[in-house]
């Protein structure tokens, strides 16, 4: 029966055998996404031309852009780990679940941030009930209402489970968001970066967007591993192998 | 033991919490007063110049009866959850989702259904035109149950939880941000003699498709929620 899973992918799912694997990949991880965001930002900051339209402002696209895709992103990765934990019941789950949710409002928190940034000198105005803004605040009171439904059961795998359900709810959201924009298109720009196309910007400016786009992932991956860790440790408190790595870090 | 039919306990579990309810009448008659007391406050806050009052009528009064029945909302499981019955409910033969939807059926009767009696006398006190009232019912009449069956989702998660009124705010308010954009939008096309009949079309299919999935994700939400 589904032999097809491979079998470590199975251990993985062992609380232990995660926690070392994760604190393994964790330091290549952090490093991957300091290496990259550097170049990213000196890319976007420094070589890259300025626009002939918005001058050296449109430059905060290199941290408002990336920031907008991971909000999405690990809210998609957040319903996907909360489908696995409801279904499967699998307790490593219901931890990636929520140990996403803090990591992605934070990132919705600075899209919205750097946006009304731009928006100022570009649009003249701070915030707008633009179809795609307001969908983004939405995005974010999303990503706090799973994080306070968390905090409110006194049993923490049930108010996981709790959570998960609702941000599987939720996630009809996240499409909303990535289409409004084609389907209202207001004030904001349309898509500039396409994959699977020919993308509307200049190679100049594109690869710095990319290379930025990538070393947020990979501080996702760091951030996310870095939490669960330290949620396995104090969910598990009682087990033997966190014992035995208490008993370690006291001897060392 | 032959067991009731489906129709026989539908009624009786919508009959039981219809009486629980007529025996607290006034617990009925709050969110009418308080929709009462929040609507007076804008000619104060706003000044009282028709004009202003027409254009945010209809969009006040909706906005008031959300938040109506917000309050009324965290009423929907609590007395049963206190007495056990809902335990009861849980492990009864009948199918969960079905006895969920008659108690949300009941609480919509009793929370939405008097704010859409008193919603005429709401709008009029803010010069809304006679002839957009209509619309507002209709509207009201198809934005209220959604809110009701997606309200009850949401109680049922916070169930095992004990304080839950703000984080019913926080949880509700972005799930029902596009009724209330259609609802507003077809009272604001009404006003300004445009065709309204598109967003209330939207409500209509939004509606349907929670009457159909709202049960059972509440009853879901609900085993989760009492899973301890």
């Amino acid at each position: 029966m589904s032999s097809w899973i491979p079998l470590w992918l199975h251990k993985l799912g062992s609380p232990p055998t995660f926690y070392r694997f994760a604190g393994s990949l964790r330091p290549w991880a952090m490093a991957l996404a300091l290496l990259l965001g550097a170049v990213g930002l000196y890319g976007g900051l420094v070589l890259a031309p300025a626009d002939y339209q918005q001058g050296d402002a449109y430059r905060i696209i290199f941290i408002h852009v990336p920031s907008a895709e991971m909000s999405m992103f690990i809210y998609a990765a957040m319903g996907a780990a909360a489908f696995i934990a409801l279904v499967w019941r699998i307790k490593l789950a219901e931890v990636v679940a929520m140990e996403s949710a803090p990591i992605g409002a934070a990132f919705t928190f600075i899209t919205l941030v750097t946006g009304s940034l731009w928006g100022k000198p570009m649009w003249g105005t701070w915030w707008t009930w633009d179809a795609r803004l307001t969908s983004e605040l939405v995005l974010l009171f999303l990503y706090l209402g799973v994080i306070g439904l968390y905090h409110a059961f006194e049993d923490r795998r049930q108010g996981a489970r709790a959570a998960a359900f609702l941000a599987i709810i939720g996630i009809i959201n996240v499409p909303i968001v990535h289409f409004s924009v084609n389907w209202w298109n207001t004030l904001h720009q349309g898509s500039t970066v396409n994959i699977f196309g020919k993308s509307k910007m200049s190679w100049d400016m594109l690869w710095p967007l990319l290379t930025m786009m990538l070393a947020t992932k990979f501080y996702y991956v760091a951030s996310l591993f870095n939490r669960v860790r330290t949620d396995l440790l104090a969910l598990e408190g009682g087990k033997d192998w966190v014992r035995k790595i208490a008993a370690d870090e006291a001897r060392s | 033991m032959k067991r009731p039919g489906l129709a026989t306990a539908c009624t009786a579990m919508l009959r039981r919490d219809l009486t629980l309810a007529w025996r607290r009448r006034g617990d009925i008659a709050m969110p009418v007063l308080y929709a009462l007391i929040v609507t007076m406050l804008f000619p104060f806050a706003l000044g009282p110049e028709d004009t202003l009052l027409q254009r945010i009528a209809g969009g006040v009064v909706l906005v008031t009866v959300l938040l109506a029945m917000l309050l009324a909302l965290d009423a929907m499981f609590s007395s049963d959850i206190e007495d056990g019955s809902l335990e009861q409910l849980v492990l009864a033969p009948q199918p969960l989702a079905l006895m969920l939807g008659m108690k949300i059926l009941a609480h919509w009767l009793t929370t939405a259904l008097p704010l859409i009696v008193i919603a005429p006398l709401l709008a009029a006190m803010l010069h809304l035109p006679g002839a957009v009232i209509p619309v507002l019912l209709l509207a009201l009449l198809l934005a209220t149950p959604l809110l009701s069956l997606l309200g009850a989702v949401l109680v049922a998660l916070t169930a095992g939880t004990r304080r839950s009124g703000m984080l019913l705010a926080l949880m509700l308010l972005p799930l029902c941000m596009p009724a209330v954009i259609f609802a507003a939008g077809a009272v604001a096309a009404a006003q300004q003699g445009l065709p309204w009949l598109a967003p209330i079309a939207w409500l209509a299919a939004a509606l349907v498709l929670a009457v159909v999935l709202a049960p059972l994700a509440c009853a879901a939400a609900l085993r989760i929620a009492l899973d301890a």
